[in-house]
């Protein structure tokens, strides 16, 4: 008998419970499918290349609402939206390729004062602090400097000559007695407008290209002391400890290897300053 | 209903009132709506630069921002803190849509309203079936989906698939195959679900009607004592369930129409032949005498309920 009161109320109970569920259930499926899409959307293209301050792309993405303004206070066209299908990177978002139109890295910035989100970020008040990306001699087999030729186009135009690209010389092996003046970007200096890679006189591709940070640069080798930039003592917190025992050990010189007693293995070298230096 | 005692949907209103006053709002809703988009035109077709920037955010005459507020509250939610040029913008719109009624929005500005009620228009001429209907509140499951992903992608998800947008900025930027989802949402309002996109599932528009929930501007159903049940109003109306409760109530109820749903489009309005409905504040308290009921078994039914 109390099954019945409870089927009675069961129905209204039910369908509100079956109805969360399928709500729910659709909300995620169709959640997960938006997701999926927004992970998609930050695999941003090599060659779009984001506005001067532009935030980091995860941020960008967060923070861009596509309304084009710096697209249109961008006075020569440099920047675009993209299309949905077409570009690649997130649809209408603004981006530039630089061997169509590099940016011109205006004084003022207008694309940075137009956007009313800070997706490009107003701390940027100096242009030569742009980091769009970085440029990169990325063919050094057809690039006519590294020929030993002169060109030096995309060293001309640089606005940081000098600074982001300098011309290093060094010896040309092929002919013996010219000079390579090898274009060498410099990576603190270089704001990523793309100017080298509009100009460079090859056809098609160019041998020096912007490519974003992330892609253009490794990280450093923080675990790794730079004895010509520190001098200060190599791992001095552990230098103390007794890793070192007298006696056998990986890089005890008197006897590599650790062999050392009497009857044991004897390797057939014998080091030529070994005789009694020790450690 | 079964019945044929009526003429076509809208034909009794042009035959009293004229094919101008029968199409008013229509017409007015179209012109609006081609003027909004002139604007952002002007700059990149005449090189006039009056508004420059498209729905998602704009600059008119080089001093007034306007942001869409559901796209900033997405980038809020995903972490990024806008700039105050973007906040302003965003109040200054939230502030007109929430006088005016949010769903002006949709119907009066919005360019995929242009599609939808084409597809509307077909499904009618073609005497479709209504198809899936989904439940009244899914827009708000979509609409609270679109905040959760935005949270936890921390990104501005609903502008990857918006057909708003994508609409809209393709018209003044250049579309890739944006149209792609223009087409997809006119078939699906055509062939799936009848009124499909704008009155279940978009999340912009429920989040408009949110905003617009307390709006001044409200249509009311004042002379319902006059309506004749040619139902052309259900027909042509975006969002049906808006009507009932004030065309049907009783005396004491009010002929407003409250919902937020409503996207003050004004079509009840046009196809009226009797003029039951006008466009008046939330605060008028005209007296609306209820219909006389023709059949008087109803009538019992809804005392006995109250």
């Amino acid at each position: 008998m109390s099954a019945k009161p409870a089927q009675k109320m069961d129905p209204a109970r039910r369908r509100f419970l079956q109805d969360a569920a399928r709500g729910t259930a659709g909300c995620a499926v169709a959640g997960m499918g938006l997701m999926w899409m927004v992970q998609d959307a930050r695999a941003l293209p090599d060659r779009a290349i984001r506005p001067p301050g532009a935030l980091p792309e995860n941020d960008f993405l967060a923070s861009c609402i596509r309304c084009g303004l710096c697209v249109r206070d961008c006075p020569y066209d440099t920047l675009v939206l993209a299309e949905l299908g077409v570009d690649g990177a997130a649809t209408g978002t603004p981006f530039f390729t630089a061997r169509d139109i590099p940016c011109e890295m205006c004084d003022d910035i207008p694309c940075v004062a137009a956007c009313p989100t800070g997706a490009l970020d107003k701390g940027l008040t100096d242009i030569d602090d742009a980091r769009m990306g970085l440029a990169v001699l990325i063919d050094q087999e057809t690039c006519l400097n590294a020929l030993g030729l002169r060109c030096d186009v995309c060293y001309r135009v640089c606005p940081l000559i000098d600074e982001a690209i300098t011309l290093e010389r060094r010896h040309n092996e092929r002919s013996g007695h010219h000079a390579i003046f090898m274009p060498t970007v410099h990576s603190d200096k270089c704001t990523g407008c793309g100017k080298c890679e509009k100009s460079c006189v090859l056809p098609d591709e160019a041998a020096i290209k912007v490519l974003p940070i992330r892609v253009a640069r490794a990280p450093s080798a923080e675990h790794y002391k730079l004895g010509w930039e520190e001098n200060n003592p190599l791992v001095d917190e552990i230098i103390d400890l007794p890793d070192r025992l007298p006696g056998s050990g990986t890089d005890n010189l008197a006897a590599p290897g650790g062999f050392e007693a009497e009857g044991a293995f004897q390797p057939t070298f014998k080091l030529p300053t070994a005789e009694g230096a020790g450690q | 209903m079964s019945v044929k005692t009526h003429l076509p949907v809208g034909h009794e209103a042009i035959r009293d009132k004229g094919l101008i006053r029968a199409h008013k709002y229509l017409i007015l809703r179209r012109l609006s709506q081609t003027f909004f988009l002139s604007l952002f035109l002007l700059g990149p077709w005449f090189g006039i630069w009056w508004v420059k920037g498209n729905l998602s955010g704009s600059l008119t005459f080089e001093v007034l921002p306007l942001t869409d507020p559901f796209i900033l509250l997405q980038g809020m939610v995903a972490g990024h803190w806008p700039e105050m040029t973007a906040l302003i913008g965003a109040l200054i719109v939230a502030a007109v849509y929430a006088l005016i009624g949010g769903r002006m929005y949709c119907s009066w500005v919005c360019p995929i309203n242009a599609v939808t009620d084409t597809a509307a228009w077909a499904h009618r001429r073609l005497d479709l079936p209504k198809g899936w209907q989904p439940k009244k509140n899914t827009r708000y499951f979509v609409m609270a989906m679109v905040l959760v992903v935005s949270a936890l992608s921390g990104a501005v998800a609903w502008e990857l698939v918006n057909p708003i947008s994508m609409l809209h900025r393709g018209l003044i930027f250049g579309v890739g195959f944006a149209w792609t989802f223009v087409v997809a949402v006119f078939l699906f309002d055509l062939f799936v679900a009848r009124r499909g996109w704008c009155s279940h599932i978009c999340p912009v528009g429920a989040f408009y009607g949110l905003l617009g929930n307390r709006s001044l501007l409200r249509v009311s159903a004042e002379k319902r004592a006059a309506c004749d049940d040619c139902m052309d109003c259900f027909a042509v109306c975006p969002e049906i369930h808006v009507i009932t409760p004030a065309l049907r109530g009783k005396d004491e109820d009010t002929p407003l129409i409250l919902s937020p749903d409503c996207t003050n489009c004004g079509r009840c309005i046009d196809v009226c032949s009797v003029d039951v409905f006008h466009f008046t504040n939330r605060f008028d308290d005209t007296p609306a005498p209820g219909r006389v009921r023709a059949r008087p078994k109803q009538t019992r039914k809804i005392g006995e309920a109250a």
